[in-house]
């Protein structure tokens, strides 16, 4: 039991709500330690008011002495000091004892609680055996002493009584008896809060709605409000205490903006009291009373209420275990502060603020750290590291002010700056007394000296770059680097100056922020001019002349900086060589001609557009262009299709880099990959030897991936973004121009190649000489190349129009590409002459002489000689590269048909005749090469040139027979487009003179035209016996229509007949049936073939295929076949027979063949086909052929084809056709199995060819089958 | 300034940035660039725990002694950077988030036009106006 004392309790950690026993003293004593202990053991839940959630709580209390000044007076709204509960205690059993003494006690007791108002009150009746005992005599029944207190006080509150059995003793009865009293006790305590809290509570809203009337006090309002506080920390709802800081918090707020918007509170004057103290947030103590005193007096300042307000709400939230709120909270606080006293207008002495909010910063850190381990506090560095950063700021910022950052030191003025600052620090407080790295002493101590500052701050700016960089907020570390790189430069030490901004210069350029990059590039430059890296400095220089975001002074300056260097007197041999990019950019390059491919020896001029990025104009000593020289292998096939669409336009975009524009970053301009496919091709016959894929900017793309993997850039690197500058190539070819002046923009710069030596020739580097410094171009890229070549002399032959006709006089033209070679005079060409195609020289033929452009440059008549064997043509004088072109004309003659007999159309025919199709794929005009042999000048070789001349007629020839009389017609067909006029059609017998050749045809001249034909024929009359074979040449005079008489052409067609007189006429009849006059339908008739030889036999027939018959006569064996393909007719019985000719003139044969006609009309006759047969001669040494009755089969039916196929004599049966190509199985075979052969189409005649006979319908029916579909 | 926007990349270079007063246009610069840092942070943290349905404002970045930064992110992490002056008491939480929205309604009008190439900086007329109209409203 503790005794109240007269000041109120604050600490309210160690407070309980107040609970008051009256009674029995030694009673309640006895008992106290165990109500103590176990009131709290059990929670209860806490139904709320205004909606609140319920809580479960865990109830403690503070058990005094009842005294009647505890009692709360009228008026007094203290809620710490607040009985919520009145116990009285008694273990009476003895109703006298009662009666006597203790029922006036308690209604003293209860008087007084009711003058005061408590309605909170309960009486604990102690019952135990002892007591019982002790008193034997005046016991009454426990439940009646119970029952009378109940009746005598508690007016039908029948549980304001309880009774506690046995208190002291380990029993169950015990123990129910406890936890029922237990129970009760924490029911009506908490019944007692939610009474007088809700009182409380409402009074204090009511306080609340007050604050719009004049003399409504803040700090009043306040200490209400944190009273309610206290009771809720003193219940540990810390949560619910908070929430009283934060409302007064968000009050207070409210007034410091409205004051802002114009509305001002009286009550906020004390708030704007200059700044007199700086002392900083002050975390160590639960309450600082020093503070509460000042706001209960209403003399706070505004950074005491917010010290105070946060210091509380920093102790409940580590109550709450949310140390990272303390911080954030704090971060917020402070800004807010700063930006509450600006809006106040509060007077606050230069750079107390920044004390203040450092201390602040320093303390809330001070107090995190002394309440979470070390791997909390590095997971959490992201909550921290904006209170360091804060607190660097603003040391940097106090070290500034007071002096301490300047080369020099502080001047009297600072000092003088500093002890007021220091002054408005006051003491230290107790608590931090003893700590050696209290905020307190560490800006004291920082103020205190140079080098001091230096330490504190330098410790400071690295702890919060570790922090940032820890947690991955590196652009955040780099702008404190940026800091850190200020101080060291207002210190001198631009060695480590340049380091941090090297750092945030890469960032701000790998991530394209322009103004950023200009500003500590700016830095970069001071740095290094300091430290007097001369190409640095000039590098950053140029890249800041070159700089859009700076004004035209300054470009102007920088510009200048570097061209004064340029131009210092001096060793010449020593150049700084810079990044080209800084200074000028290469937009695009043009060829003259734009082709970029030259012949060795030719001007090419290279254009140039250069923007140049300088303010001013730039004077050049040089420009230079260094160029790669690649050798063709001879090979100018060899080429990129991707590089001759480059170069077709002759002109070369180049993309803007980025470094000056500063649009995109240099992360986000990565090349594409430029891929070209290449073939590489047989020089001879320009097959394709192979194809690849190229990739053409590798070195580009590899760099890039380089440098892009390589997180930390080389130190010697002076900026990132521009590439280490390469080092002309000494030696190397190159293009060159001398003092030129670059304008700022656009500027054209004219060179000229090089081209003596027929290669490739790429373009590499570009470099500008501007006196000392060097502006170099490492990759001109895309690449770029030009390609100068050598070309042999050539010479084509062409005809002048397509297609050349053989046999008529044609222009072809010569074209000589004259390539490296220059004409000389007296330089001929030797044509070698051919029988076949002789040259016809005209002497009006003239030459042209052609530019490389195409230009006519002159023209002169050639004299052409022409000897037996050679036609020599006088060249004019032409220089290289050049072109000559004349026209000759030639006439191929046509090969006389010797060379085409139709037997050996099958061997070589085949290839020589086939027909070629050029512009008329219709037209099938036989082709002729023609092969020419030119000795040319610049060679010792003969140059083969071919010709390609087409024969515009087509020959086929035809042998007639009529009986004994032959006929040989000739047809001539015009294939060509071009339409003639024929003459003089002639044919002639070689060999025998006895011959007369009849011509029937009657027009001594005709015309042809295109794609048509003419046919001619003659008549054989013989006088003696007619040959067997006759060669016959065809021969006609011709000319293209509408030319005269000299430009007929001769055109021969031979061709040789063969078998030609006829051996056998066959003639059929038909007879009608008996006692018919006429056939009928369905009737049969009789058919009589008669075969009848007409000649003697040939001593050839004799020898080829006869046998003697028996009695010594000499006889063939014929075939006949009676076969209608038309379906006229049926033969009944046999259709086919063989008969016995004799060989002699007039042997007559005649079978009987009967036939039935199934169709009323003229019927023509039935087909009679009459063949030979040869029949097999017996062998022993060879079997048959299981196959040879199908070969047989196969050979009639062949023979069959053969009879439709009409009766050309050009055309042989196939059966010879085989024979000649047969081989000697076949020849065995034909030996042994019989064997049918046809006649040549002359030696066989029929006479009922085309012969019709009448049949009549058949006699009884008349039925007309009609169908109608 | 009283207030500034920004618009920054996907590869975090800036598309448009523009600023009320020039004289601070650098510090301005400077602040959207390190708010990146916590955009950064912001855009990994939410992608863990939400998935697909994030929530595109970011909310304040960080606070500072003269400013406040708030971010947004489209889902294609093209970043909107909106710095307001502290002092600026009056500006609410909903009142910059409709802000945001009226940008991301103009930068995506900026990205539907075919001759805009994506990634290059905004030049578009309506946008500006859409910016300057905000800066006049609170600035």
């Amino acid at each position: 039991m503790e005794c109240q004392e007269e000041k109120p309790i604050i600490y309210t950690m160690e407070n309980k709500p107040i609970v008051t026993c009256a009674g029995d003293q030694e009673l309640f004593r006895s008992l106290y330690t165990t109500l103590a202990q176990q009131l709290p053991r059990e929670p209860m839940e806490w139904r709320r008011t205004y909606g609140r959630a319920p809580k479960m709580i865990h109830l403690e209390a503070n058990f005094v002495q009842f005294k009647e000044e505890l009692l709360p007076k009228e008026g007094n709204k203290a809620l710490l000091t607040f009985p919520f509960l009145h116990i009285y205690w008694t273990d009476c059993c003895d109703t006298e004892a009662y009666k006597g003494s203790v029922k006036e006690d308690m209604l003293r007791w209860q008087n007084s609680l009711r003058t005061h108002a408590s309605p909170d009150w309960v009486i604990i009746v102690v019952e135990s055996n002892d007591n019982k005992k002790k008193n034997k005599t005046n016991i009454l029944p426990r439940s009646s002493i119970v029952d009378k207190i109940r009746g005598d006080f508690c007016n039908k509150q029948n549980d304001r009584c309880v009774v506690l059995s046995d208190p002291l003793k380990d029993t169950s009865r015990s123990q129910e008896s406890w936890n029922s009293l237990l129970l009760k006790l924490r029911t009506l305590l908490l019944m007692s809060f939610t009474k007088n809290l809700g009182r409380f509570e409402d009074d204090m809203r009511t306080l609340r709605e007050k604050r719009t009337q004049p003399g409504w006090s803040f700090c009043e309002y306040f200490m209400v409000q944190e009273e309610l506080a206290f009771v809720f920390e003193m219940l540990q709802q810390f949560e619910d205490a908070l929430v009283q800081y934060d409302e007064l918090d968000a009050l207070f707020t409210q007034y410091v903006l409205n004051f802002g918007a114009g509305d001002t509170a009286n009550w906020l004057g004390s708030f704007c009291a200059p700044v007199r103290n700086w002392s900083g947030l002050l975390l160590r103590r639960p309450i600082d009373m020093e503070k509460r005193d000042g706001i209960q007096r209403g003399e706070a300042s505004l950074l005491d209420l917010r010290s105070y307000l946060f210091s509380r709400q920093c102790t409940l939230l580590i109550f709450l275990q949310r140390p990272w709120e303390v911080t954030l909270r704090a971060l917020e606080l402070l800004h807010n502060c700063v930006q509450e006293l600006r809006l106040l207008e509060v007077s606050v002495l230069e750079g107390a603020l920044d004390c203040w909010v450092f201390l602040s910063c320093l303390e809330v850190l001070h107090r995190i750290e002394g309440c979470c381990d070390q791997a909390q506090l590095a997971a959490n560095c992201s909550h921290t590291v904006g209170l360091w950063a804060y607190a660097t700021d603003k040391l940097k910022s106090l070290g500034e002010l007071c002096g301490l950052v300047s080369e020099k030191g502080p001047t009297s003025e600072d000092l003088n700056r500093t002890v007021d600052l220091l002054a408005g620090l006051g003491d230290e407080r107790p608590e931090t007394v003893h700590s050696l790295q209290s905020p307190y002493k560490k800006l004291k101590e920082a103020l205190s000296s140079v080098e001091a500052f230096e330490r504190h701050y330098l410790d400071l700016s690295h702890a919060a770059m570790e922090m940032y960089r820890a947690i991955g907020r590196l652009r955040s570390a780099r702008l404190v680097g940026k800091s850190l790189a200020e101080f060291y430069m207002r210190k001198g030490d631009a060695e480590r100056a340049e380091n941090f901004l090297q750092e945030a210069l890469k960032s701000y350029v790998s991530e394209g922020w322009s103004l950023p990059v200009t500003h500590t590039r700016r830095q970069i430059a001071e740095c290094q001019k300091l430290l007097g890296r001369t190409e640095d400095y000039l590098q950053t220089s140029a890249l800041l002349a070159g700089d859009v975001n700076l004004s035209t002074e300054e470009r102007k300056h920088f510009c200048q900086e570097v061209l004064t260097y340029a131009g210092k007197p001096g060793d010449q041999s020593h150049k700084v060589t810079l990044s080209m990019s800084v200074f000028t950019e290469l937009t695009r390059l043009q060829f003259h001609p734009a082709k970029a491919s030259v012949h060795s020896g030719a001007v090419l001029q290279v254009e140039l557009t250069l923007r140049c990025l300088m303010p001013v104009s730039v004077h050049l000593q040089q420009l230079a262009a260094s160029i790669h020289f690649e050798v063709n292998h001879g090979d100018t096939l060899r080429r990129s299709k991707g590089h001759q669409r480059q170069t077709n336009q002759g002109t070369v975009e180049f993309s803007l880099g980025s470094s000056a524009t500063g649009g995109m970053p240099a992360s986000a301009l990565v090349p594409s990959l430029e891929l070209d496919e290449v073939q590489d091709r047989s020089p001879t016959d320009n097959s394709l030897n192979s194809t690849a894929v190229v990739c053409r900017n590798t070195h580009l793309l590899m760099r890039l991936h380089d440098s892009s993997s390589s997180s930390s850039s080389p130190p010697d690197t002076p900026n990132c973004i521009n590439a280490a500058p390469v080092a002309m190539k000494e030696g190397a070819q190159m293009l060159k121009v001398q003092d030129v002046t670059l304008e700022p923009g656009n500027n054209s710069i004219i060179l000229t190649a090089p081209s003596e030596r027929p290669g490739t020739y790429i373009l590499r580097q570009l470099c500008v000489t501007v006196g000392h410094v060097q502006f170099v171009l490492p990759h001109i890229y895309p690449s770029v190349q030009y390609d100068v070549y050598s070309q042999e002399p050539q010479l084509t032959v062409e005809p002048l129009s397509e297609p050349l006709l053989a046999g008529l006089p044609q222009m072809v033209k010569f074209t000589l590409l004259t390539g490296h070679y220059a004409v000389k005079k007296g330089d001929a060409l030797q044509l070698s002459n051919t029988e076949t195609m002789p040259v016809f020289p005209s002497s009006s033929c003239s030459a042209c002489i052609l530019s490389p452009a195409d230009e006519l440059v002159g023209e002169s008549l050639l004299s052409i000689q022409a000897s037996e064997k050679v036609t020599s043509i006088s060249l004019p004088p032409t220089p290289p590269y050049h072109t000559l072109e004349f026209q000759l004309q030639v006439l191929c003659i046509i090969p006389s048909g010797s060379q085409r007999l139709p037997n050996e159309r099958l061997t070589n025919g085949e290839v020589r005749h086939r027909p070629r199709s050029y512009s008329h794929p219709d037209t099938p005009m036989a082709a002729i090469d023609q092969r020419m042999s030119i000795d040319c000048p610049w060679s010792i070789y003969s140059t083969l040139l071919a010709l390609t001349f087409y024969i515009p007629f087509k020959t086929k020839h035809s042998l007639l027979s009529a009986g004994n009389r032959k006929y040989i017609q000739v047809w001539l067909r015009n294939v060509s487009d071009v339409n003639f006029t024929l003459a003089d059609v002639k044919l002639s017998e070689k060999q025998q003179a006895s011959l007369e050749l009849q011509s029937l045809n009657t027009k001594t001249q005709q015309l042809l035209c295109s794609r048509h034909s003419v046919f001619c024929l003659w008549e054989v009359r013989w006088k003696d016996d007619l040959p067997l074979c006759l060669q016959c040449v065809f021969s006609a005079n011709f000319s293209p229509l509408n030319q005269d008489v000299s430009a007929f052409k001769p055109f021969h067609y031979q061709f040789q007949l063969e078998r030609v007189p006829t051996l056998y006429s066959v003639k059929a009849e038909i007879f009608p049936p008996a006692g018919e006059q006429h056939c009928r339908s369905g009737l049969l008739c009789g058919l009589e073939v008669c075969i009848t030889r007409l000649t003697e036999p040939a001593e050839a027939e004799l020898a080829e295929d006869s046998k003697t018959d028996s009695d010594g006569l000499k006889t063939t064996k014929l075939m006949y076949e009676v076969a209608d393909s038309s379906s006229n007719w049926a033969v009944c019985g046999r259709s086919s027979g063989t008969v016995s000719m004799p060989m002699a003139a007039n042997a007559t044969h005649k079978v009987q063949i009967e036939v039935m006609p199934l169709f009323a009309g003229h019927l023509p006759f039935p087909k009679i086909k009459v063949l030979k047969y040869l029949p097999h001669t017996p062998s022993t040494t060879i079997q048959p052929d299981p196959d040879s009755c199908l070969e047989n089969d196969s050979l009639s039916l062949l023979d069959k084809t053969l009879e439709d196929q009409g009766d050309t004599a050009s055309i042989r049966s196939r059966g010879s056709i085989h024979s000649v190509g047969s081989n000697e199985h076949q020849q065995q075979r034909s030996s042994t199995m019989p064997r049918l052969e046809p006649f040549s189409p002359g030696q066989v005649f029929n006479h009922s060819q085309s012969q019709q006979v009448l049949v009549l319908p058949a006699a009884d029916d008349h039925i007309i089958e009609v169908n109608a579909t | 300034w009283r207030v500034g926007i920004a618009v920054i990349a996907k590869e975090n270079y800036p598309l448009y940035i523009r600023s009320v007063a020039s004289q601070s246009e650098l510090k301005f610069h400077y602040t959207v660039h390190t708010s990146l840092d916590v955009v950064e942070e912001k855009i990994s943290a939410v992608g863990k725990s939400l998935g697909d349905q994030r929530e595109l404002y970011l909310g304040l970045l960080y606070p500072t002694e003269d400013y406040k930064v708030y971010g947004y992110v489209t889902n294609s992490k093209v970043k909107f950077v909106i710095v307001v002056d502290s002092s600026n008491t009056s500006l609410r939480d909903n009142e910059i988030r409709s802000m945001f929205r009226k940008l991301h309604n103009s930068f995506t009008d900026v990205m539907c036009n075919p001759f805009h190439n994506p990634g290059d900086p905004i030049q578009s007329k309506a946008f500006d106006g859409i910016v300057s109209g905000m800066m006049v409203q609170t600035g």
